[in-house]
């Protein structure tokens, strides 16, 4: 694993951490059946921060982050999202899924649709979008992801790298104020986690709030200005990159990053 | 490999191979011959015994198929040409006798529908063609004709059973309503309560309203065409009415099913579970039987429920089951990762089912929907039993005939011939959908 994300020099101009909050989760816990996933999860989001949530397989990263567009439901605690509190009311949740961005591993774009009609689908039928301007839209986000000449081929046809920038432009299309990141580049050749990782850091360069579950240290070192560690369902230690790695407090950090970045 | 490490280990190609052409023995009609007859000693039995038996099959048919008894007006007449014409075997003579299907050929189509009228079923089931093409080839045809395909399940009926013009347009108004109530109601009482009202009006009207507004209409504006009454329907016509419509309402039942089925609200699951279970648990012949028979115990003294509308009921009832589990299949092959990327866009469950689910499930679906298809086109053959006049029905009232009493294999062949064009036809459109839906290399 290479220690730097990118080797250009990152724009800050933009990155800027305002104290608008943009997430706040209280006291929030998840069962899965008998089994305590999420304890205590305590977490404020201010607009405009990356936040980057690093943990070994199995502590609930990935629950946490889906739990604020509501893909899975907590049981107890708050998640208050944009202002809008989650609860079991459709509205809200329809709301909040609109506004809130999410990449997964696995990219889930529909296959059965064209690239052009992945990213427009959403905005047409959500955001009631006329089609025309959607495609514009669409097209413009795809530019941004470098690949507009792929618009009108199916997902099948397209390379790991090529389909996650694709569901990354799907996303970009709804003008979500935050994007959640599950693992997205984790089931991606190295090369082409370059070239997400690229996309990713140019969102970052505008400015957008952004909660990425990765094993990319090196853009967490270069692009969040938080680091988040879990384990077995807690958050043990959050700090700034800088700190978090080269001074980690925690003993269960320590061994996580000795592990993880092999020394 | 070896020599050149006996050389060099290092290498280096200092002129390129040009393009060869493929030997000879590979390519060509001996080429695949060689490769897909004769591979091997086993291999070429096999194709030298299959060969054999197709050769004896088509040797012992042929003769029997060409025989000379088209003008034939009876099996007497029949056994006389074929004398006449040489062919006389061990046991009498041997050779097909047409005569019947030329006398009764029409018959077999048609029941005993009304001669003159013969152009309103045919003219029905020519208009199927445009009514269903931008359904089956969608992106060859304008979207336009779709205006003509909401129209048709209308107008079939009318054509076929003939009265009033005002029936159709009175059952067509309560869609009109039901969609009016759900449009403008969801505002006022949600969705939910828009659609149970919609459900409910549109009942009231079909049911009690209806009859009244036809008659009253029929009286002012006498448009009419002559009736049909359901008994004098018969042949291939019956056995098409009942398969066409009974599979273009099972799969939107199957589909509802389905989804019912995977649903979270335990009620809807129980009753669509027990309702598959039910339903795949009974022979489809008991369910004809409580069509003929049963219904009428429970049905109001006096009203009079068209025979062929029962069985069209039950039919559908009876495939849409099946179609539920094939749908089910599919639903359950789509990972849930379809789902989550519906759901983090903010589609809500009706547009992620009917945008991203839906058209995938059902692509997966296509072979296990269309066997069902086609199992529900040659079950219609059953409603004989039950008295109706479907072509198999006929063949047993043309043999109980005098002048054909003991034809057996032509009256089956030609059905079988009528019924596997059909079927066929329905298997290569459902090849052709699956290669056009393909997307993706894999
Ligand atoms: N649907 C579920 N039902 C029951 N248990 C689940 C479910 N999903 C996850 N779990 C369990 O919850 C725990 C946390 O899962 P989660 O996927 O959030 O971990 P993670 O931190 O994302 O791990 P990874 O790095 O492997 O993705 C795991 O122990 C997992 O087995
Ligand atoms: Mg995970």
């Amino acid at each position: 694993m290479s220690d730097l994300a990118t080797d250009r020099e990152i724009d800050r101009s933009k990155m800027q951490v305002s104290d608008e909050v943009a997430i706040e989760i209280n006291k929030m816990n998840k069962w899965y059946g008998t089994f305590h996933v999420l304890r205590d999860i305590d977490l404020t989001v201010y607009r405009g921060e990356r936040i980057v949530i690093a943990g070994p397989s199995g502590s609930g990263k990935s629950t946490l982050i889906r739990c604020i567009n509501r893909l899975e439901e907590h049981q107890e605690g708050q998640i208050i999202v944009d202002g809008t509190e989650l609860t079991s009311d459709l509205k809200n949740i329809d709301k909040i899924r609109s506004e809130v961005g999410m990449c997964f591993q696995h990219f889930n774009l529909f296959p059965h649709l064209t690239i052009l009609e992945n990213c427009t689908l959403a905005p047409i039928w959500v955001r009631k979008v006329p089609k025309k301007e959607a495609e514009a839209t669409a097209m413009h986000f795809l530019e941004k992801v470098k690949i507009p000449d792929q618009a009108n081929k199916y997902p099948g046809q397209l390379s790991g790298g090529q389909q996650q920038r694709v569901a990354i432009a799907r996303s970009l299309c709804m003008k979500p104020r935050i994007m959640l990141f599950d693992e997205p580049t984790s089931a991606l050749d190295p090369e082409m986690i370059k070239e997400v990782l690229d996309t990713m850091i140019e969102l970052a360069e505008e400015g957008m709030t952004m909660l990425c579950v990765t094993h990319e240290m090196g853009f967490a070192r270069q692009v969040a200005n938080r680091v988040i560690f879990m384990d077995a369902g807690q958050i043990v230690e959050q700090n700034e990159p800088e700190e978090f790695f080269n001074n980690p407090k925690s003993e269960r950090t320590k061994l996580f990053l000795s592990q993880i970045l092999g020394h | 490999m070896s020599n050149l490490h006996a050389d060099t280990v290092a290498f280096v190609r200092d002129t390129m191979l040009p393009q060869k052409e493929p030997p000879a023995s590979t390519v060509g009609l001996l080429g695949w011959g060689k490769k897909n007859l004769f591979t091997g000693p086993f291999n070429t039995i096999v194709t030298i015994l299959c060969t054999a038996f197709i050769a004896y099959v088509l040797w012992m048919l042929i003769p029997w198929f060409f025989s000379p008894t088209w003008n034939a007006t009876s099996l007497g007449e029949c056994r006389e040409m074929l004398t006449a014409a040489g062919k006389v075997g061990e046991h009498g003579t041997s050779g097909a006798c047409w005569g019947v299907i030329r006398e009764r050929w029409i018959q077999l189509l048609f029941g005993f529908y009304p001669a003159e009228l013969y152009w309103r079923p045919i003219l029905a089931f020519v208009l199927l063609a445009p009514a269903l093409a931008p359904v089956l080839f969608s992106d060859k045809v304008p979207g336009k004709l779709l205006i003509f395909s909401a129209i048709y399940p209308f107008l079939f009926p009318w054509l076929l059973w003939g009265g009033t013009i005002w029936s159709p347009i009175c059952a067509a108004l309560g869609f009109v309503i039901l969609y009016a109530v759900v449009k403008y109601g969801s505002e006022a009482i949600g969705q939910l309560g828009a659609i149970i009202a919609a459900v409910v009006a549109a009942l009231v009207w079909w049911l009690f309203l209806s009859g009244y507004v036809q008659d009253g209409l029929a009286a002012v504006i006498p448009l009419a065409i002559e009736p049909v009454a359901s008994r004098d329907f018969g042949g291939m016509m019956l056995s098409i009415t009942i398969g066409v419509v009974a599979i273009a309402c099972s799969l939107p039942l199957g589909i509802v099913l389905a989804l019912g089925r995977q649903s979270d609200l335990l009620i809807v699951k129980s009753l669509c579970v027990g309702f598959i279970e039910f339903i795949r648990g009974v022979p489809l012949i008991t369910l004809l039987f409580v069509a003929s028979t049963l219904l009428n115990i429970f049905l109001p003294p006096g009203t009079n429920f068209d025979i062929i509308l029962r069985v069209i009921i039950m039919a559908t009832l009876f495939s849409a089951a099946y179609m539920a589990e094939v749908i089910r299949g599919g639903l359950a092959a789509l990972p849930k990762g379809q789902y989550e990327g519906a759901d983090s866009l903010g589609l809500d469950y009706w547009q992620a089912q009917r945008l991203i689910i839906m058209p995938q499930a059902l692509k997966i679906s296509i072979p296990g929907i269309v066997s069902t298809f086609i199992g529900l086109f040659k079950d219609t053959t059953l409603v004989s039993v039950i008295g109706l006049l479907d072509p198999l029905g006929l063949s047993n009232s043309i043999r109980a005939d005098q002048a054909w009493n003991g034809i057996v294999w032509e009256l089956y062949m030609f059905i079988a011939a009528l019924f596997f064009l059909f079927c066929f036809g329905m298997s290569r459109y459902s090849m052709y959908l699956e290669r056009k839906l393909q997307t993706g290399h894999r």
